[in-house]
């Protein structure tokens, strides 16, 4: 059983929904986004996406196109990213938490898919979200995954009808997360109405767990978020709190990691404020 | 190369992919809506009632057939082959853009949408999605980056006073790219109502094939006029490359003609060996990017890195699939031309023939230049002027020094 499905295993037992937060791998630099990877847990995230910074990321909004910046201009690397995932790992010693690497496909292809998933795996990563890998084009890097037991979370959106869904769904493993509005990070919230009949249409097609992002900015948004999905997946506006800490000439203050752990735990605190049945 | 049995005009396969390239790298909110286009695009190949609306178009609007013209004094000058100019900057809007355009808003039209967005680079593509969105009483949002947006000033005018909306993009390089990525975040947020007119040959199956398909005309008119002028097919077609739509609306009705050689210019920039250039073909591999998989100029890690061109139409890192294809399977030869180069060019046709090429094109000619006094002079050349210079007048004559108003 993988890490993933470890954890929304336990996160049922415990009845109640997970949070799922997003960091942009090396913002504002390797260092202090280890920092903040490494706290993150005692911070209240059951899970952890780990942003691979790209130069065009087509599907992000200004937040996170700009943490990407930041994170390349101080010499980001996918190599980094992994590092940090290990150090995660046997440094700071956390074997429970899932850590997945979300970002765009050319990252892994140029590395070579199967290399790709051997180096992720042995530094202790668990899964994949790659935001312009459709199933249409996901048999080149499952068989890999699979070998190495990673997880691919595959996204499902609005505009994925009841026809299209089953195929999304075959390749989806550890969970399916579902992208609640039409656009990119950080732009619009969906209603808990929408978020709710979306989230009970897809789980018609499936037992697998449903995370739900795009546009979750308050505790009160995770919580409604909660109590119709498995979990709520958070980014751009913990992003932003990173970009917050930051001074003028764009390095670290002290208040930064802080900030951000401060306002995650607004987020856990929401999500597990709901009780489910 | 490969056998004369197989042919080389069949491709994409059903899942868009030319050998290992192309493809439906995209976001998954737009994947439905990319499927649909596919169908629809299907449907309005089979339909003669949309062929017959857009030959129409073509025809009485955009001012179709372009002529195909004996360049005397360009052909003496150089002393080689026999230099036909397929001119294409002859068309309403003042380039080959027109052709795709509108093939691509009567399909906006008929799926429903209500609103085109496009990108740009140089404003050919945008100058004409705006005309035909104006034609068609569409509003039309085009994405620029705005260091285009500055050195294609004329452009930009034109585009608003056609009543489309100009959004200067300053993410990135600020470029054509740049532009690319903002218009598939637009699309990701208004696909329900909203049509993307990509400009070129590459994005998403189908794009590559339906551009493609839109911009061949240009080789089926070279054909006839062609057999029409000399009795027999060309020798040898030369047309420029960024994302490359231009050279396949020449070359894919040649491909299966064996004794057509055919030749596509990348840009240079200031030389492949300073990397500052635009030539994915040459100077870069295959990766994944704006929804296929193609040569890219990036990084060992996969970041893409910056393009440069004189020409804001070919500064784009990136070029469309069926090329990375043409080039692998050596059915197509690949080039390149720098900025100075075009720029001598661009001077040569205007003193010679009395014809201001875009600077695109005028990449094309630079390698025309090169390459024709080694041919026979019954050696049959084509070579494709893809867009008028105007644009680029007074960036050209800031290079030379001068105002364009003086």
């Amino acid at each position: 059983m993988s890490r993933i499905t470890r954890r929304f295993a336990q996160l049922k037992s415990d009845k109640r929904a997970g949070l799922v937060a997003y960091i942009s791998a090396g913002d504002p630099n390797a260092e202090v986004s280890y920092e903040i990877l490494k706290g993150l847990p005692a911070a209240g995230a059951d899970l952890i996406e780990l942003g691979m910074p790209f130069t065009d990321p087509m599907a992000d909004g200004p937040a996170i196109q700009l943490a990407g910046q930041r994170a390349l201009k101080a010499g980001m690397t996918v190599d980094k990213t992994f590092d940090m995932v290990r150090r995660f790992r046997q440094e700071a010693g956390d074997n429970d938490t899932p850590v997945l690497l979300m970002g765009y496909y050319n990252l892994v292809y140029q590395r070579g898919p199967e290399r790709f998933c051997k180096e992720a795996a042995a530094a202790g990563v668990d899964g994949f979200i790659l935001v312009d890998l459709p199933p249409e084009e996901a048999d080149e890097l499952k068989p890999f995954a699979e070998a190495h037991g990673l997880d691919t979370v595959l996204l499902t959106a609005p505009t994925t009808d009841d026809k299209r869904l089953p195929a999304v769904l075959k390749y989806s493993a550890g969970f399916v997360y579902f992208v609640s509005v039409l656009g990119i990070t950080g732009t619009k919230s969906a209603t808990e109405d929408a978020v709710r009949t979306h989230v009970e249409r897809i789980k018609r097609h499936t037992d697998l767990p449903v995370g739900v992002g795009f546009g979750i900015r308050t505790p009160e948004q995770a919580a409604a978020v909660a109590r119709h999905a498995d979990a709520a997946v958070v980014g751009t506006a913990i992003v932003e709190r990173v970009k917050a800490g930051l001074d003028e000439q764009g390095n670290p203050t002290p208040g930064l990691v802080p900030g951000v752990f401060a306002y995650i735990r607004t987020l856990a605190e929401g999500v597990r404020g709901v009780r489910k049945v | 190369m490969k056998t004369t049995h197989n042919s080389f005009r069949t491709g994409p396969d059903e899942r868009g992919h030319f050998g290992i390239f192309g493809g439906r790298y995209v976001a998954e909110t737009l994947m439905p809506l990319i499927l649909d286009l596919e169908k629809a695009y299907n449907e309005a190949k089979a339909d003669p009632a949309f062929q017959k609306e857009l030959d129409h178009l073509l025809e009485h609007y955009a001012g179709r057939p372009s002529p195909l013209y004996y360049a005397d004094r360009l052909t003496k000058k150089l002393g080689g082959a026999k230099i036909y100019l397929k001119r294409d900057e002859l068309n309403h809007t003042g380039s080959h853009k027109i052709n795709n355009v509108l093939g691509q808003v009567l399909m906006a039209r008929r799926m429903g949408k209500t609103r085109v967005i496009a990108e740009t680079g140089a404003g050919q593509h945008g100058v004409a999605t705006a005309t035909a969105c104006a034609l068609f009483d569409i509003p039309c949002v085009v994405f620029m980056g705005s260091v285009d947006v500055e050195r294609q000033a004329p452009n930009v005018f034109r585009m608003k006073m056609l009543g489309a909306e100009v959004r200067p993009v300053t993410a990135g390089s600020s470029t054509l790219k740049d532009a690319m990525n903002e218009a598939l975040r637009d699309w990701v947020a208004t696909c329900e109502n909203t049509f993307y007119c990509i400009g070129t040959v590459a994005g998403p199956h189908p794009y590559p094939a339906m551009v493609r398909d839109f911009q061949c005309v240009i080789g089926n008119e070279t054909r006839e006029q062609m057999m029409k002028a000399e009795g027999r097919l060309p020798d040898t077609l030369v047309a420029c490359i960024g994302g490359g739509s231009n050279a396949m609306g020449l070359f894919h009705p040649f491909l299966d003609d064996p004794g057509v050689r055919i030749v596509g210019v990348e840009a240079a920039g200031h030389g492949i060996e300073t990397g500052q250039h635009a030539a994915s073909l040459t100077g870069g591999r295959p990766g994944v990017l704006h929804g296929n998989r193609t040569y890219l100029l990036q990084d060992g890690e996969g970041q893409i890195t910056e393009a440069h061109s004189i020409s804001a139409g070919l500064d784009y890192p990136g070029i469309g699939p069926e090329h990375s294809w043409l080039k692998e399977n050596g059915r197509v030869e690949y080039v390149s031309a720098t900025d100075d180069e075009a720029l001598e060019a661009f001077a040569l046709l205007c003193k010679l023939e009395g014809i201001i090429p875009a600077l695109e094109s005028s990449h094309a000619l630079a390698h025309v230049m090169k390459f024709a006094p080694t041919l026979p002079k019954d050696n049959l050349l084509v070579m494709n002027l893809s867009g008028r210079g105007d644009k680029d007048v007074p960036q050209v004559a800031a290079r030379m020094g001068m105002k364009a108003e003086s």
